[in-house]
């Protein structure tokens, strides 16, 4: 109980600083409007927009996750927060738990709007439910937070770590973009094979083996003195 | 695995240009009274076997061999691409085990290991990946196909080469240590994961190559380049630590002073 | 019951030892002055005894248990105040506190937190529009979050005015008075030598002498 109730009083302080700081998620917003908007004239022609649609998502989704990862941890480090946290009577698993959620929501909020826009700009076909749709972008949203809390964690150590953390992300979520992008497309023209589910599976297993696995990982990177 | 008959290994002229080189090595340094400079450390010894085997393998694989059924003579890059295919995974599969390792314990040896094995990995992927490459266009008629083993060798290289990265930004010994190891176990839970994401999403290659699948006067031929690259890889992973722990020594704190207030 | 003990606790970075066999000994609700010239491992020393570094050589204990060994339990009663001030740039005084405090389960009375450095009226401007000086009183006050047994203060008097020395001061005199051990890094040994009972020079890395707080002005120059 007291480990959920020092979650999220990490999450809350996270969150009060995206909103004190507006401009952090607008950025991302725009950041991502944007690059669905390029998105359209890299491609063919407008008859291909409706089958790239999820891809549009999930590839405006992971870019904008590095810059918001990014923020979360400079804000950390500025004045030297993130060591006070460890110094701090809150477990190193809590504090990473505390991230991973903030940046899963952030990443959520962020995935709304873009899915929103993406509906406008790119017309694609909608034959699933809406609930199916939100239930793909979380599971999504949270297969990029906590790997990427943790690799975000490691890059602010070394020198250059705006341009390390994409190197080390990227290929992480390989399987997320892949199977969050299947899944979402499946949910949007139909599913007559019903093989969403094998996709969905595919990111509830991502979503277990990295919310514990990449926890102690982090633990051991923080607090090793 | 059971052993070839000895009629199996026939005297071919790569197995005798080895161990006339050996020979003549040997010679030269009684000659001269040395102790072979080839067998200056234990390490040394995997590398000349693996050496001979190469040789004697790549000699059989390129003429003795017969004509692959379906891909003809293309198919004798096989002898190159299989056994280095095996080989990365022992690297990797090392890495791994080596970082586990390393954050259980703290010793600083595993570190090492962990950068050495990562890094002859991924001269070992590269050879791989362009081997597979140069396979993929004759028979596929592409460079490049979406193929679950090529996309998950591809991301796993990628990732390592990103740890090797990360590891080159790091100064302070301990916190690299740590992070390097971190960054192993991600890239390597990555790989798997991307494989069996990509073998669900297509499945176009055949089965993995396994002695059970490919015909029998081939079989002879891949073990033996095999075991010559293992015995290679075990020589260079041992070299490559030692380059590693020379290097770490530059950087080896020396030991605790006394508490005197130096003048 | 001992308060804070060092045994031949030591510390390299690299290849380079910076803390040589440190032996401490500063018995519980006293004061220690810890005075050395830049560079002569102050802020290390202070950062071994605060469990954010571990020591490569030696021990350090506080009320007779381990400080790494057992540093999850301790950490709860021990406070580093140092140049880093932990601050949340964006978040105002008062939500800076009530969000450290509820990360590690603390119930302050936040105004009266904020009254005792100073701090009040400040409302919801953020930190980032803190003065050096403001920042050092919160961060203070931030420490006392936790109650702390142990306090570690690095450089406790710079960057402030008068003023502001007068409200440090008053506050390591009422932790004196609850009876918590400090440890007080500075520059300054006449500003810090009325806290504390032994004072501590070191160099490079090591104790170059040690004696009552009240010599320690005639050993070291002000600043």
């Amino acid at each position: 109980m007291r480990g959920l109730r020092l979650v999220l009083a990490v999450v809350r302080k996270e969150l009060l600083l995206e909103w004190r700081d507006p401009s952090r998620l607008t950025g991302l917003l725009v950041f991502s409007a944007a690059l669905t908007l390029l998105l359209a004239f890299a491609m063919p022609g407008v008859h291909v927009l409706p089958d790239v649609a999820a891809g549009a998502i999930w590839l405006g989704l992971v870019l904008a996750s590095t810059r918001s990862l990014d923020q979360s941890f400079r804000t950390e480090v500025e004045n030297g927060a993130l060591e006070g946290l460890v110094l701090w009577p809150v477990p190193s698993l809590v504090i990473f738990h505390g991230k991973a959620l903030a940046n899963a929501i952030v990443l959520l909020l962020v995935a709304v709007p873009l899915t929103a826009l993406v509906f406008v700009l790119y017309h694609p076909r909608m034959h699933g439910s809406v609930v199916d749709l939100g239930v793909v972008l979380t599971l999504g949203c949270m297969a990029l937070a906590a790997p990427g809390t943790l690799v975000a964690a490691i890059a602010t150590q070394a020198r250059g770590s705006s341009a390390l953390l994409p190197v080390l992300f990227f290929p992480l979520v390989v399987p997320v973009v892949l199977a969050a992008t299947r899944a979402t497309t499946l949910v949007l023209e139909g599913d007559p094979m019903d093989q969403v589910g094998a996709w969905v599976k595919l990111l509830l297993v991502f979503d277990l083996a990295h919310w514990t696995l990449d926890g102690l990982l982090f633990s051991r990177i923080v607090d090793e003195g | 695995m059971d052993l070839p008959p000895l009629e199996a290994l026939p005297l071919t002229p790569g197995k005798a240009v080895a161990v006339l080189a050996i020979l003549v090595i040997a010679l030269l340094n009684v000659r001269a009274g040395r102790r072979p400079w080839y067998l200056a450390r234990w390490e040394d010894a995997f590398g000349l076997v693996g050496l001979c085997l190469l040789l004697d393998g790549q000699y059989m694989g390129l003429v003795d061999a017969p004509r692959e059924r379906m891909m003809g003579e293309v198919g004798r890059i096989l002898y190159v691409h299989v056994p280095s295919a095996w080989l990365t995974m022992v690297a990797f599969t090392l890495t791994c085990l080596f970082a586990i390792g390393f954050l259980v314990t703290g010793w600083r040896s595993l570190d090492l290991l962990v950068e050495s094995a990562a890094e002859v990995g991924v001269a070992l992927g590269i050879v791989l990946q362009l081997t597979g490459m140069l396979f993929a266009r004759p028979t596929w008629g592409v460079y490049w196909d979406w193929d679950p083993r090529l996309v998950s060798t591809a991301v796993m290289l990628l990732s390592f080469i990103g740890v090797l990265t990360l590891r080159s930004l790091l100064t302070d010994p301990d916190q690299r240590a740590n992070l390097t190891s971190a960054g192993a176990i991600l890239a390597t839970t990555s790989m798997i994961v991307t494989y069996f994401s990509v073998r669900w999403w297509r499945s176009l290659h055949q089965m993995q190559s396994s002695p059970d699948t490919v015909a029998s006067p081939m079989v002879l031929v891949l073990r033996i380049n095999a075991f010559a690259m293992l015995f290679l890889f075990t020589w260079l992973l041992v070299r490559r630590w030692r380059l590693a722990r020379a290097l770490a020594a530059r950087d080896e704190a020396p030991p605790l002073p006394s508490a005197e207030v130096p003048a | 019951m001992s308060g804070l003990r060092a045994h031949e606790l030591s510390r390299r970075f690299g290849n380079r030892w910076v803390l040589v066999r440190v032996d401490l000994e500063v018995p519980a609700g006293e004061g220690l002055l810890l005075l050395g010239p830049n560079g002569s491992g102050k802020t290390t020393l202070l950062r071994c005894l605060a469990t954010a570094l571990k020591p490569h050589h030696g021990t350090a204990t506080f009320e007779g248990t381990d400080l790494w060994a057992a540093r999850h339990a301790l950490r709860d009663r021990i406070a580093l105040l140092s140049h880093a001030t932990r601050l949340y740039e964006d978040l105002s005084a008062a939500q800076n506190l009530s969000c450290w405090a509820a990360m590690g389960d603390y119930r302050p009375d936040v105004p009266a937190l904020l009254h005792r450095v100073g701090l009040d009226g400040t409302g919801s401007k953020p930190v980032r529009a803190f003065s050096a000086g403001m920042r050092r009183r919160l961060a203070l006050a931030l420490a006392l979050v936790k109650q702390p047994r142990l306090v570690l203060f690095d450089e406790p008097f710079s960057a402030l005015d008068p003023q502001g020395r007068e409200v440090v001061g008053g506050v390591l005199d009422e932790l004196r008075g609850q009876g918590a051990t400090l440890v007080l890094s500075t520059h300054h040994a006449s500003l810090g030598a009325r806290f504390c009972t032994r004072a501590v020079r070191l160099e490079a890395g090591r104790i170059a002498w040690t004696g009552p707080a009240a010599e320690a002005r005639d050993v070291v120059a002000d600043a």
